[in-house]
């Protein structure tokens, strides 16, 4: 019985009337099937498309700056362009690559590793999805239009962020791209929070639940618990420039520090929001490819949630040269030496999970080692900021470069590519080749540490950070000749890297069932999964449950029959309608975010009052998302019910109308 | 499947479909609450840190502030909640009527909060000349507690829209989680208030 109830998203079924809304979208193909999909591991897809696709236009930006970087004076970008280079480089890597690369995984794998047949609120999750591309267009729609991309730095500290040093609209919206990012992720996390929580299989108790979900509900509460800091900080940067209030306006009392400070209130918690998810997919790899359980299970799980709590109480780290004064200066500077004592507890459990295992060395492993190494050095030189002496010869150069691509690069995009190796043939079925695998492998290896090694020293013999040339006598002239070699062959190794996951999705290998011989859930599915997921919700006896079946194959298959005619018994799947309303609310954030961000304000000899274009296309906005709103609400949460055959072929469905 | 669950028991408190036999629509709304306790501590943080590093030839917040005026609207809003949660009560034992009224009644307190709100916005700026760019305790002051007014705007929007949905009959004692969701956001923009009270009204008068 239990098993069955779990089947259900949402305790509500219709009470045999109509829906009161008009149009419920059945496609299963084509176009209108995406754009009003539901399901869990679509949404994962279109995520992770994405945030490719801006992998590569990051990595452009990042390639001009090198190519600008390459020699002393040189004149490839001027320095406004270098800016907007910088500033758009480092938001779409954070904001549009490592985080909805994690969340395409907290999406497609974490309801599949917990038993669950979607997440918690099906159009909650398109309505993120949707709310994050209009972020994303928001962000970079500057690049099209005169005013040019944002320019004032990813962390956009005031004033120069105010009307009176960036007077166009550039900043404007960075500020309201950002902010429907931080929409489009707390309300995401809201839901895997509830997801993770409450959609359990029976017999998943939460120390039996997998690494990788545990840290995307860690991330998750990272989420919503820092991301309000920052959309303050915008809001009030955004009253600032809109309305002229005095919160960053130093001759009305205003003071930019509360600026430094909500950011990094933000901005650090952040810094393990795109590390955890990372952490999360090592621990699911190297148990894999190690052939052995994970090592220390609880105290990985641990580790990661005080890392969670310990991130909130290290922020002014980013501040030691702002003058807070010694007490406040050594308190931050020993939670940050606090901080790093769970991350190297990690490490070392990684380190005894391959102890005496039998290591196969496929993709996914090579980029998981690659992770372990590389992180910990970026952790070493991360460590080193915690002195604050040391931390304010650093601050500002290219050290901190160094560092924070070491843990960003070597950590979390070298293990989102592995989970993205590791989770492919289930995702689609095929297998990615290993040979051009690993060559991507070991090209992005030595590229990203020619990169990024020299850096250091740039740093430490004084190299300021975003600044947009320098000078011949410097002696910085071989190190940036270096670096920019490296970028080219960093570059050229994640154009293999993506040219073999193009070419395997098309034509690769037909992969069978579990190719890895994996441990966890989500790999007890044919591949790809169903629309269902789950024909029978499994029922879960030990951590690493998947393992546990296929060592006990004769009792779970009965078992399996049992709940099977039980769950059929009780009305088949449950599956959720499709629904337009999350993607129209969409539509309509993005017209109020031109209105807000884009068109100028009126001129007031030809509109009364306040009023002009810019407050009617802001409202027009408003309202085509409060409709849509509305009907979402109205729709209401009915699905339809679907019954299987043996061989988890639909048996019929009974469209339309949900009632048993 | 859940409703058989849940149709046999009925208990409000208890969802059988879920790992924790919380409902998922309860859970969500405290997580995020959660979140939006965030968004209000780093709002009255700016106005608490503002405060105390006045520039010189700021007003005094005592001679703008009319303690009376607000010691009431705090006190309607308060009797609001109370009515908000005989209203959770009246629809967990299904009787939809005496949700109405219940409901209806909170509507019409948070309406006075409001409208005591709009009065003391125009009150400031025009008597008091206190406006949202002329200091930094107007910016401050008029950003959070216009924060909280489009809380309690949007609560009333979502109250009148659950009260015109319970007349289509489709609002029974099944759906006791969706007013009970509704009635966990407003006592916690009720409880905002009170830190709000305290914090920018009650402190200028220690």
């Amino acid at each position: 019985m239990d098993a069955l109830a779990k089947s259900d998203f949402i305790a509500k079924e219709d009470h045999g009337a109509k829906p009161l809304v008009l149009w419920r979208p059945t496609a299963k193909t084509g176009l209108i099937s995406w754009l009003t999909t539901v399901d869990h591991k679509r949404i994962g897809f279109l995520y992770g498309a994405s945030a490719l696709l801006f992998l590569i236009v990051g990595g452009l930006e990042a390639l001009f700056i090198r190519i600008q970087l390459a020699v002393p004076n040189n004149t490839f970008l001027t320095s406004a362009q270098y800016s907007e280079m910088f500033t758009m480089h480092a938001t779409t890597m954070i904001f549009l690559v490592v985080m909805p690369l994690g969340a395409a995984f907290f999406n497609f794998i974490m309801p599949l590793q917990i038993g669950a047949r979607d997440v918690a609120f099906p159009r909650l999750n398109a309505f993120s999805f949707w709310t994050f591309v209009v972020g994303a267009i928001i962000l970079n729609l500057g690049w099209f239009m005169k005013d040019g991309a944002p320019d004032a730095g990813w962390f956009g500290y005031a004033p120069l962020t105010t009307r009176t040093y960036s007077p166009t609209h550039a900043v404007d919206m960075w500020v309201m791209g950002l902010q429907l990012l931080g929409v489009a992720s707390i309300a995401a996390a809201l839901n895997f929070i509830v997801t993770i929580i409450n959609l359990r299989a029976p017999g998943m108790t939460m120390m039996r639940l997998p690494v990788f979900t545990w840290m995307t509900l860690v991330t998750s509460f990272l989420i919503i618990l820092s991301f309000p800091a920052i959309t303050i900080a915008l809001v009030e940067i955004m009253m600032d420039r809109l309305f002229g209030t005095n919160f960053f306006e130093v001759s009305n009392g205003g003071m930019p520090i509360l600026w430094q400070h909500l950011f990094w209130i933000f901005g650090h918690p952040e810094v393990y929001i795109l590390i955890l998810p990372a952490m999360g997919i090592i621990s699911e790899i190297l148990p894999t490819f190690s052939r052995k359980a994970l090592f220390g299970y609880p105290i990985v799980v641990f580790s990661g949630a005080s890392i969670g709590f310990l991130g909130f109480g290290v922020w002014s780290h980013h501040m030691f040269t702002t003058g807070m004064g010694t007490v406040a200066t050594a308190a931050f500077s020993l939670m940050t030496m606090a901080i790093a004592v769970p991350t190297g507890v990690k490490i070392f459990n990684w380190i005894g999970t391959l102890w005496g295992g039998h290591l196969s060395m496929r993709t996914p492993m090579m980029f998981a080692l690659g992770f372990v190494w590389m992180f910990m050095i970026g952790g070493f030189s991360g460590i080193m900021h915690s002195a604050a002496p040391a931390d304010a010869q650093q601050h500002g150069t290219y050290f901190i470069v160094a560092h924070f691509h070491y843990v960003l690069i070597g950590g979390s995009l070298f293990a989102l590519l592995a989970g993205i190796q590791y989770w492919f043939p289930l995702m689609f079925g095929r297998m990615v080749s290993d040979f051009w695998g690993k060559v991507s492998f070991w090209v992005i290896f030595v590229g990203f540490n020619v990169t990024f090694f020299p850096m250091h020293f740039l740093g430490l013999e004084g190299m300021p950070r975003r600044t947009f040339t320098y000078d011949g006598n410097m002696g910085w002239n071989l190190g940036n000749l270096i670096a920019t070699v490296g970028a080219v062959i960093l570059g050229i190794g994640l154009a293999i890297y993506l040219g073999a996951l193009i070419y395997g999705y098309y034509k690769g290998p037909r992969s069978k069932k579990d190719p890895w011989d994996a441990r966890t859930l989500e790999w007890s599915l044919p591949n790809p999964p169903p629309e269902y997921n789950f024909q029978v919700i499994p029922t879960v006896h030990a951590r690493d449950g998947w393992w546990y079946e296929k060592l006990h194959a004769e009792e779970i298959v009965k078992e399996e029959a049992e709940h099977a005619k039980e769950e059929d018994a009780h009305g088949g799947i449950h599956m959720p309608f499709q629904s337009i309303y999350p993607l129209f609310a969409g539509i309509g954030i993005l017209i109020g975010a031109i209105g807000v961000a884009v068109i100028d304000p009126a001129d007031p000899s030809r509109y009364p009052g306040f009023w002009g274009p810019k407050v009617a296309v802001t409202i027009v906005g408003g309202l085509i998302m409060f409709v849509s709103v509305v009907l979402w609400s109205l729709e209401g949460v009915e699905g339809y019910h679907i019954h299987l055959n043996s061989d988890g072929s639909i048996k019929g469905d009974d469209h339309g109308a949900s009632k048993h | 499947m859940s409703s058989h669950a849940a149709a046999a028991t009925l208990d409000p408190h208890a969802d059988s479909s879920t790992s924790t036999g919380i409902p998922n629509k309860k859970l969500l709304m405290w997580a995020f609450l959660a979140s939006d306790c965030m968004f209000f501590g780093c709002l009255i943080s700016t106005h608490l840190i503002y405060r105390l590093h006045p520039p010189p030839g700021t007003l005094p917040a005592r001679q703008v502030f009319s303690i009376e005026l607000t010691s009431f609207s705090t006190f309607i809003l308060l009797m609001s909640s109370l009515m908000m949660a005989l209203a959770v009560n009246a629809i967990q034992k299904g009787n939809i009527k005496s949700m109405r009224w219940s409901l209806l009644t909170t509507i019409f307190f948070g309406c006075i909060f409001l409208g005591c709100q709009v009065y003391e916005f125009r009150n400031f700026v025009y008597e008091k000349h206190l406006t949202i760019t002329n200091s930094i305790l107007g910016t401050t002051f008029f950003t959070l507690t216009g924060t909280h007014g489009l809380h309690v705007l949007i609560g009333v929007v979502w109250l009148s829209g659950m009260l015109l949905y319970s007349f289509t009959g489709k609002l029974t004692q099944k759906d006791a989680i969706d007013v009970e969701s509704m009635g966990l956001y407003w006592h916690f923009v009720d409880i905002v208030w009170i830190v709000i009270f305290t914090a920018v009204y009650l402190l200028e008068y220690l």
